[in-house]
């Protein structure tokens, strides 16, 4: 059976299994809705968080990343696994035993004050929607990639599915379909790896294969820095940023994700405070499979890409070059007439490749923007991981396997994070601030038309992505470090923090992470261009800027709250009680 | 009562500052400050540094979470706060 079937199948049959557990998990009150009733066992838990984590960036981009940044992308690998052992730790625990449904919910109760609520809910929905928006773009890639629709019509019909299991189940029927995208999505990445890892280095497992002796009796990694330095690359192993910048990255993805809201919201769905943590262990424990297969991936497919294509003839290479070569994300132009493709460190082309209708005398696409540099070859980062199963040659239902994979991947991200922004509307604004007297149902029907409209405005993000997407994502985790962490975490451990301390520190952080965003990376559109490298604050990166705004936050908190009057009584005390374990209970409902 | 609820809290505490500081230590010293010279060891074909930047500092941060679980486990059942 062909490439294009064996997809249809797997897909299908995976879509299917989402819809049954849909209707399955139908969600019947805000609790169901909000937090899947409060009974998810921690595994099951685990998983779910597993999934909402792992998204289209993680499953379909980071190997690549990694696979073009070396030792660089060891900040991915770092960031987005010690983030955990923060949450579990520092956070998770002591929300579930505060017990309500939302951050906002505990910012706005722990600082007595509706103001901090609704800087709580600002910061939730501008991490949300920055993030949403790139999980239906890369809907959108692997339907067009794998299954020949256009982009929009695989973002309408991403949209769809997500509303079938968001909208009747909510957390509830996202919860247990995010249990079997995780299923779906970690067979799909390990398959291919542990293929490929056989082949190159006779080691079933990749965690180890990516460090063992292939064919020739040399180590794998040393071969691969060798490749390197003989095309002048740096060192695989060695990295080109400045040992701070990785420092300050790696910390602001940390402190990122244990504030980033829809992961954060996952724990307050089991039963008990031991529950909270030890689900956080097994979603660890079940993303830590796929993070550390990724740099094997990475390793593996450098290693395949430049041993295949550099120095070969162009009308000598496999299939799988020309056909990624037509849907435009590999381009090749002949600079010194040789015929052959070489690949060396530099740009090869300005910018992405622009290509025109003609063929060159190999039967290349011809592109009108080649760079003057001696490489020749442009290969987008993205297809790494979706090409990898056709470099290694293997079977075609393999290659099905990795669009359903990514599929699962960007759609359960998507799901929770438009849960998140929903309940921000229904729960946090609507009934705790503008109509205090709904009722569970009408509660419930504002939250499922807010899941629907927040749908419709993420597909159209995802339909025309605003140029500033790509690199917001990046930085949505700078965000979350600048304003939540600081505040949920003083919250626990510093009874004397109030509201003026923790309101000044989330405003100066979040607005000092968009100020240094703006200038360094975004730009104001047609007003002001980013500033360059050479301007950084100490050399950092806007990525990992978060790590600065933390630190203003933190300071700034704590100095005006010994500077003002002590919370209430009825404040400490809340403090006190959820640093002990027992009486979680149920969480609340109002 | 009171008294009880403090000591619980200083022992958490406690348990804390030792699993963040291992955390510390495997991630941002091992994987990053110290990187350069481990890297001058070899573990199989890995650089150590590496090896801790890509696969060894996620190992850790796994395993961490597991003794907090049974570490507060423990501590719960001392001072009958177990559920």
């Amino acid at each position: 059976m062909d490439v294009q079937l064996w997809t249809w199948i797997l897909v299908g049959i995976s879509f299917t299994l989402y819809f049954g557990i849909a209707i399955w998990a139908r969600a019947s009150s805000t609790k169901d809705f909000y937090i899947a009733g409060g009974g998810v066992s921690p595994l099951a838990n685990g998983m779910a968080t597993a999934a909402d984590w792992m998204s289209a960036a993680s499953f379909i981009s980071m190997a690549g990343l990694i696979s073009f940044s070396g030792y660089d992308g060891s900040v991915y690998l770092m960031g987005w696994t010690g983030g955990y052992v923060l949450l579990a730790l520092l956070l998770a625990p002591y929300l579930r035993k505060f017990g309500k449904f939302t951050v906002p919910d505990f910012i706005g109760d722990r600082y007595y004050s509706n103001s901090a609520r609704t800087i709580a809910i600002i910061c939730a929905l501008i991490v949300s929607f920055t993030y949403v928006a790139g999980q239906m773009r890369g809907v959108g890639i692997v339907f067009s990639q794998f299954l020949q629709v256009d982009i929009t019509k695989g973002v309408l019909i991403g949209m769809a599915v997500v509303l079938v299991f968001a909208f009747l189940g909510g957390m509830k029927g996202i919860t247990y379909t995010q249990v079997a995208q995780y299923c779906v999505l970690i067979f799909a990445f390990m398959v291919p790896a542990i293929f490929i890892s056989i082949q190159m280095t006779g080691n079933p497992f990749p965690q180890i294969g990516m460090g063992a002796r292939v064919e020739d009796g040399i180590f794998l990694l040393d071969k691969l820095d060798e490749l390197h330095t003989q095309l002048g690359f740096k060192e695989y192993t060695s990295g080109t940023k400045s040992t701070w910048d990785i420092f300050a990255i790696t910390f602001a993805l940390m402190a990122g994700t244990s504030g980033l809201p829809h992961v954060i919201v996952r724990f307050f769905t089991v039963p008990k405070v031991k529950d909270a943590r030890k689900s956080a262990g097994y979603a660890l424990l079940l993303i830590a499979i796929l993070y550390t297969t990724a740099p094997a991936v990475s390793v593996f497919a450098r290693t395949n890409l430049i041993t295949t294509v550099n120095e070969t003839a162009y009308t000598d290479l496999p299939d799988w070059f020309k056909n990624w070569e037509n849907t435009g994300l590999i381009s090749w132009t002949d600079k010194n007439n040789d015929g052959k493709i070489q690949y060396r460190n530099s740009d090869a082309v300005n910018g992405k490749p622009v290509f025109t209708e003609e063929r060159g005398e190999n039967g290349e696409r011809i592109i009108s923007n080649p760079s003057t540099a001696e490489n020749e070859l442009y290969v987008d980062k993205d297809i790494m991981v979706l090409a990898n199963p056709e470099i290694a040659q293997l079977p075609n239902w393999v290659i099905g396997l990795v669009a359903a994979g990514g599929l699962a991947a960007a759609l359960s991200t998507a799901a929770g994070l438009l849960l998140v922004i929903s309940t921000s509307v229904s729960h946090d604004l609507v009934k705790k601030q503008l109509k205090p007297n709904i009722s569970d149902k009408g509660e419930l029907l504002i939250a499922r038309i807010s899941i629907l409209v927040a749908i419709v405005v993420a597909g159209f993000f995802g339909i025309y992505p605003p140029g500033f997407v790509a690199a917001v994502v990046a930085l949505a985790f700078g965000l979350a470090a600048a304003s939540f962490f600081p505040a949920i975490v003083l919250g626990i451990f510093d009874k004397r923090m109030n509201r003026q301390g923790a309101v000044t520190g989330m405003i100066a952080g979040i607005s000092l992470m968009l100020f240094y965003m703006i200038r360094f990376k975004t730009g104001l559109i047609g007003i002001m261009d980013p500033l360059p490298e050479s301007e950084w604050w100490f050399g950092t990166s806007p990525e990992g800027f978060g790590v600065i705004a933390m630190l203003v936050n933190f300071i700034l908190a704590i100095v005006i709250s010994r500077l003002t009057p002590a919370p209430p009584e009825n404040v400490q005390q809340i403090v006190e009680d959820i640093r002990i374990p027992s009486g979680a209970g149920e969480a609340q409902m109002h | 009562m009171k008294n009880k609820a403090k000591k619980y809290w200083h022992e958490n505490l406690k348990y804390l500052f030792i699993l963040l500081s291992v955390w510390f230590i495997v991630s941002f010293g091992a994987g990053i400050l110290f990187k350069d010279f481990l890297n001058q060891f070899k573990l199989g074909g890995f650089k150590l540094g590496f090896w801790f930047a890509q696969q060894g500092s996620i190992y850790v941060f796994v395993i961490l979470i597991f003794i907090y679980i049974r570490l507060m486990n423990k501590l719960d059942k001392k001072y009958g706060y177990a559920e």
